[in-house]
């Protein structure tokens, strides 16, 4: 068991355990965040019992905050490790030839996630922690819908949160599927179920893409419609 | 066929090495890269020059030995072909080609275009091999029936010829196709299934220890491959490694 948290197959095991773990996060934060279009009583609702559920806090929160950290970290060091197996780089290097640019650039499209979630913490995570904790409001389950809103007014804001979501696809786009084979399930889906070979992992790589798409598109269709209707 | 050489000239393993540019011309279609690259090493032996230092070996695409980064790809622009296969029609008259060796910090340059792959060999070395008991109880391999799917595949693994050109692909210098087909050639096979575990950590331990990258699946390593080793091979090895760590 000792190995496994050595080498290079475990770390990226690792890695996408924890790219999985994330992906499961931004289905869950996305129906929420859909609620404020559509309703926001079930926003306020759904937030209040998000922020203040012991289950979601003392457990959830920490455990979301380790992957996120994990996966960040990880992503570092094996970029690093990457790098130095390489010491002297190709005078020239034709690397859209056989690949494409997603895959060989995660290391930027991760790193503007990053920066982004410093955005979104510090829209976001650390006035609900100022609210809370060092303020000591009482609750008030109605305050949500009109502090998301209030944060969609300034167009450069939106337009760092549509730029990151664009940057979120593309890391998504590579990532997701990409999982399936650092975890070694990829030739058990190519390989289909008995009597529907190559079909399962057709219906799995069509999931992965298109949660890579409308995910991101769904946050960008979010973000600008409180843009515009606070316009 | 007149051609801008750009080759990278390296004395030894210590020394740095710098990109030379040469003009050569008369070249034919029908020659293959390598006998164009002997057509100006005579020319500069002629002349009195040391001539570019390159491996090669059988020039029929099976022995693995010819390596080189043309413009930017192992084994040049076309698919499924190693270098010695590759021929000058596939440029055109008046190209600059760029000629590099294969990169990796566990394939130093030795001289030239010429790299020190022996990496591959202690992979091979760590459990590349089925241990067999030839006291005389060996049981004749095709009295051994095997499905045909998984001899397929397994012979497929086993066409690795050991080249390189994956690593050399690899944004990262990974060797996990090559690691990884080797590991699959026996694990598929009834033969190979008993040391499997025991085989795939040892190989997978020692593709480590010489400093190859992580694997990205960027898929680069299949697609520059001259014989098309798929990345089923990795997954497999992904998941042979991880079932043998929890045991």
């Amino acid at each position: 068991m000792g190995g496994l948290l050595k080498s290079s197959v475990a770390k990226k095991f690792a890695m996408a355990l924890s790219g999985l773990f994330l992906v499961l996060f931004l289905a869950q934060h996305f129906t929420i965040n859909l609620t404020s279009v559509i309703s926001p009583d079930s926003f306020n609702e759904i937030s209040h019992f998000m922020g203040t559920n012991f289950l979601v806090q003392a457990i959830l929160q920490p455990v979301l905050i380790f992957g996120v950290v994990f996966h960040f970290i990880m992503g570092f060091v094996l970029e690093i490790q990457n790098r130095n197996a390489r010491a002297i780089s190709y005078v020239r290097y034709n690397g859209s030839a056989n690949s494409s640019w997603m895959s060989r650039n995660m290391i930027y499209s991760g790193a503007v996630v990053l920066a982004f979630l410093g955005l979104h913490f510090y829209d976001f995570w650390v006035p609900e922690l100022v609210h809370k904790y060092l303020e000591s409001h009482p609750a008030d389950a109605t305050r949500y819908y009109g502090e998301l809103v209030a944060k969609f007014v300034s167009p450069v804001r939106t337009g760092l949160y549509v730029i990151s979501f664009i940057f979120l696809m593309l890391h998504l786009l590579h990532g997701f599927s990409s999982s399936f084979q650092s975890m070694g399930v990829k030739n058990k889906y190519q390989k289909g179920l008995e009597g529907f070979q190559g079909s399962a992992s057709r219906w799995v790589y069509g999931l992965t893409k298109g949660f890579a798409i409308v995910i991101p598109l769904g946050f960008i269709f979010i973000a600008l419609f409180h843009y515009f209707n606070n316009a | 066929m007149k051609l801008t050489l750009k080759i990278w000239r390296q004395e030894n393993a210590t020394t740095k090495g710098k990109m030379v540019d040469y003009i050569i011309d008369g070249i034919d279609g029908d020659m293959s890269f390598l006998e164009m690259l002997d057509v100006l090493n005579e020319e500069l032996v002629n002349k009195g020059e040391q001539p570019v230092e390159f491996d090669h070996d059988c020039r029929e695409g099976i022995c693995g030995s010819c390596s080189l980064q043309i413009n930017g790809q192992p084994h040049g622009p076309d698919k499924l072909v190693t270098t010695c296969q590759l021929h000058m029609r596939t440029f055109k008259d008046g190209d600059t080609i760029v000629i590099e060796p294969f990169r990796a910090k566990a394939f130093p340059v030795i001289k030239d275009l010429i790299v020190d792959r022996t990496a591959f060999d202690r992979i091979q070395q760590a459990y590349g091999y089925i241990s067999v008991n030839t006291s005389g109880k060996t049981i004749d391999a095709n009295s051994i029936p095997i499905e045909k799917e998984k001899a397929d595949d397994s012979f497929n693994a086993a066409t690795c010829i050991g080249c390189g050109a994956c690593v050399a692909a690899c944004k990262n210098a990974s060797a996990m196709l090559f690691t990884s087909a080797k590991v699959s050639q026996f694990a598929l096979l009834p033969q190979g299934e008993v040391e499997a575990d025991r085989r795939v950590l040892a190989m997978v331990d020692q593709m480590d220890k010489e400093g190859f990258g992580n694997c990205t699946n960027t898929g680069a390593c299949e697609l520059e491959c001259p014989k098309g080793i798929s990345l089923e091979n990795i997954a497999r090895m992904n998941r042979e490694y991880l079932k043998a760590s929890i045991k």
